[in-house]
């Protein structure tokens, strides 16, 4: 009776089994992985175990000044994105729904164009205005905040239209002026939407050091750049993913962090 | 309350609200609202009512037209600077705050001008922001008011619909509005807490004494909380008045139709007081023309249903509902029908009359653009109306469809339909209708008994002797009155429609 039962069992299809694939997936590319960085952080040439990876790379002012260095970019990225972005969102929200539509796709439409290629155009357009191949650290950064740009309005135009108009009329009716309207309700509503845009643009203007190399020709390298030269050039692994991981908890505090704000309904999930 | 002599409030001056579209919403409407009033704007969606308070409200701004606050144009100020609340139709508490910061948001951001005599004597007026023991007295009371002492911490999601809605209440009068609005308050709320919060919303105003104006389309509630109550209709003031006036004394049959249950039937007067609907002469309390069509309006409770030859007019029973306090019964009256309402039952099928007093009868007149008669269609694909029998075009009942030799009707899926006996509407326009002397010629067969004078042309009746059916038409040809004469209608100006089932 018993092994009817599970045979029963074991041929019903259910939802769950939908997963399979992408557990497969998982396990193979991310676990796994994940799993061998963390092996190679903690282990010497010869393969015992060891935390003397960690000490140079706490010990080293090398790793550490560029980690900073790299947070700094990211933040000042993040923080342009954020100061052009809201603004448009904002405005995009508030229009009527047939212009929204096409100057939505107009600030969205970068991001079907080819990485590579727009990364080159820009590059020319810098060089033109002469910025490229002078000021480099300038260079990179109008580069990154022309790439990460629609990843952050994206998130934000998704809180701001979803949001009941008639709050911001509740505010108003209760006695706010249009700026206290504005920063007592429409802000930290859209807190949720800020949260999204940081994560999305902050993590990868930290990391994508292939844009970083191609606005200043390589003179500037990110924390990217370091860990590619460990696991090519540098020929040490364990350097490699020692940087990896130190920079997969940072990520992970960023996330925890910007999380807690996005309590209200998570932005992101409807983004892509 | 009403008393007459009080001061406006609120006034409305040709106001009138166009929107980008094109649609008037607001339609060049003027009103007041008197201090300490409770107004009801009442209409279906779309009438215009909540155009109208956006615009007091100051969330909308009016195309033409001005809004005069104690006798101010405020029609520029923003919301922020009007003495006036709101409660949103969705409540729109702020899901950030807890209950004590939603009630305390607008007494935050209050300012009291307040003299201060500064280190060198001067005296100067500053705004002064309420202290915090102040904010928090004035949040406890409000939310004592609406019975939700001890919620102050909690957060509004967790609240229930009913709840919320006391927070919302809470919040607009914690700034002490000299007018407070509110847009459809009790439209998510169940039927019993609906008429809860009634009553609530009544006792707080008799006892705050502040205007309050009322937005809804539920008649009931109209008529239950408010002093005064202004029907609109597509941007337009249909009536405004007490509640008891707008139930017995409707203007139009708009308004008939939209408060309450009612019978409205098309009639004739036909003499001094005297109006002839559902075939029988009725005597009345309302004066119009001789012959004037006009709109009759009869409430379901204002019928006596009597024994067969006891009242007014005959019929049969037709249908019979328990709606609780009383029966609902549908008389058949000829071609009409009639909704009666009445403690006592009579079944289906009973033969009955009715009686109607002459002071619950309602005239209304009624703009008058096209003849409609009941009809059916003859076993010739003809059509049988008005004490007559006209040739017709009966592939119009059915978009796509014609006639088979045998003289069936093939529908567009193909369908084969036998029309006949068919119960049909028709409407014949007023230009379409002509006369003969000859009176075989003709359709339908009367004598002519108005002629009335339109300045380039003559309006005429012509009515059939057996049923008295009238046909109104133009013509610029002179005519005698009493003349005995046929009725001509083209057989593509008669417009067919099947009869609908009488919803009621």
């Amino acid at each position: 009776m018993t092994s009817e039962k599970t045979k029963k069992r074991l041929f019903s299809f259910s939802r769950k089994q939908l997963c399979i694939p992408y557990a497969v997936f998982l396990i193979l590319f991310v676990i796994f992985p994940l799993l061998l960085i963390i092996y190679y952080a903690f282990t010497a040439k010869d393969g015992s175990f060891t935390f003397s990876n960690f000490v140079w790379f706490f010990t080293n002012p090398t790793p550490i000044k560029n980690l900073f260095s790299s947070m700094l970019m990211g933040l000042i990225i993040t923080a342009l994105c954020l100061f052009i972005g809201y603004p448009v969102a904002y405005v995009l929200s508030r229009l009527k729904s047939h212009r929204r539509t096409i100057l939505l796709l107009l600030f969205i439409m970068p991001m079907w164009i080819n990485f590579v290629l727009r990364a080159m155009a820009m590059k020319e357009l810098l060089s033109f205005v002469g910025i490229f191949g002078k000021h480099d650290y300038l260079s990179v950064v109008i580069g990154m905040v022309y790439d990460y740009l629609p990843f952050m309005i994206l998130p934000l135009y998704t809180t701001l239209i979803k949001m009941d108009k008639s709050l911001e009329e509740a505010a108003a009716d209760l006695g706010a002026s249009k700026a206290k309207v504005f920063t007592s309700v429409t802000l930290p509503l859209s807190a949720a939407g800020i949260a999204s845009g940081i994560t999305m643009v902050f993590l990868p203007s930290m990391t994508c050091y292939v844009i970083s190399k191609t606005y200043s020709n390589g003179k500037i390298a990110i924390i990217g750049d370091l860990i590619e030269l460990w696991f090519g050039s540098g020929g040490n692994w364990h350097y490699g993913s020692v940087i990896a991981l130190v920079l997969l908890v940072i990520m992970f505090l960023c996330t925890l962090l910007t999380g807690g704000f996005s309590g209200q309904g998570n932005a992101r999930e409807t983004v892509l | 309350m009403n008393d007459k002599t009080q001061e406006k409030i609120i006034e409305l001056i040709g106001l009138t609200r166009v929107f980008e579209d094109g649609l008037v919403a607001v339609d060049n409407i003027d009103l007041y609202v008197r201090k300490g009033e409770f107004v009801t704007f009442l209409g279906p969606s779309g009438c215009g009512k909540t155009t109208t308070l956006r615009m007091i409200a100051g969330f909308d701004k009016p195309t033409s037209g001005q809004i005069l606050l104690n006798g101010k144009d405020i029609s520029a100020l923003p919301p922020n600077k009007r003495p006036i609340n709101t409660v949103f139709q969705r409540y729109a508490l702020f899901p950030h705050l807890n209950v004590y910061d939603n009630v305390a948001f607008g007494l935050k951001l209050k300012r009291i001008p307040t003299k201060i005599t500064d280190k060198s004597g001067k005296t100067k007026i500053k705004e002064v922001k309420l202290d915090k023991q102040e904010v928090a007295k004035k949040v406890e009371h409000a939310l004592k008011m609406v019975d939700l002492e001890g919620f102050e911490r909690r957060s509004v999601s967790t609240l229930s619909g009913g709840q919320q809605q006391r927070v919302a209440i809470a919040r607009a009068l914690v700034n002490e509005p000299e007018i407070l609005l509110l847009d459809e308050p009790l439209g998510a709320l169940d039927l019993k807490m609906r008429k809860d919060m009634q009553l609530e919303l009544k006792e707080m105003h008799r006892k705050l004494g502040i205007t309050f104006i009322y937005v809804t389309h539920d008649q009931e509630e109209a008529l239950t909380m408010s002093d005064t109550i202004v029907v609109m209709k597509d941007g337009v003031i249909q009536q405004i008045g007490k509640p008891t006036d707008i139930y017995n004394e409707p203007k139009n049959s708009f308004v008939a139709d939209f408060i309450g249950d009612s019978n409205i039937f098309s009639g004739t007067m036909t003499g001094n007081r005297k109006v002839r609907f559902i075939g029988k002469v009725f005597d009345c309390v309302d004066d119009f023309e001789k012959n004037e069509k006009v709109d009759v309006v009869v409430r379901p409770e204002d019928i006596f249903l009597m024994d067969e030859d006891k009242g007014q007019v005959k019929g049969v029973i037709i249908s019979s509902i328990f709606k609780g306090v009383h029966y609902e019964m549908v008389m058949k009256v000829g071609k009409s029908e009639v909704v009666i309402q009445s403690t006592a039952q009579r079944q289906v099928g009973e033969k009955a009359s009715i009686f109607i007093r002459p002071d619950d009868i309602h005239i209304m007149a009624k703009e008058f653009s096209d003849n409609k008669f009941e009809g059916y269609i003859t076993k010739h694909n003809t059509v049988c109306f008005g004490d007559g029998e006209f040739e017709c075009d009966v592939t119009q009942l059915y978009p796509g469809s014609f006639l088979d030799e045998e003289g069936y009707l093939i529908t567009a899926d193909g369908n084969k339909i036998d029309l006949t006996d068919t119960d049909v509407e028709v409407t014949v326009g007023l230009k379409d209708i002509e006369i003969t002397d000859n009176a075989e010629e003709g359709g339908a067969v009367g004598n002519i008994v108005s002629i009335i004078y339109k300045g380039d042309h003559y309006q005429l009746i012509v009515r059939t002797d057996e049923n008295e059916e009238d046909y109104v038409f133009d013509t610029e040809d002179t005519w005698n009155e009493n003349d005995r004469v046929g009725v001509i209608i083209k057989k593509d100006k008669i417009r067919l429609a099947l009869k609908q089932e009488v919803r009621r």
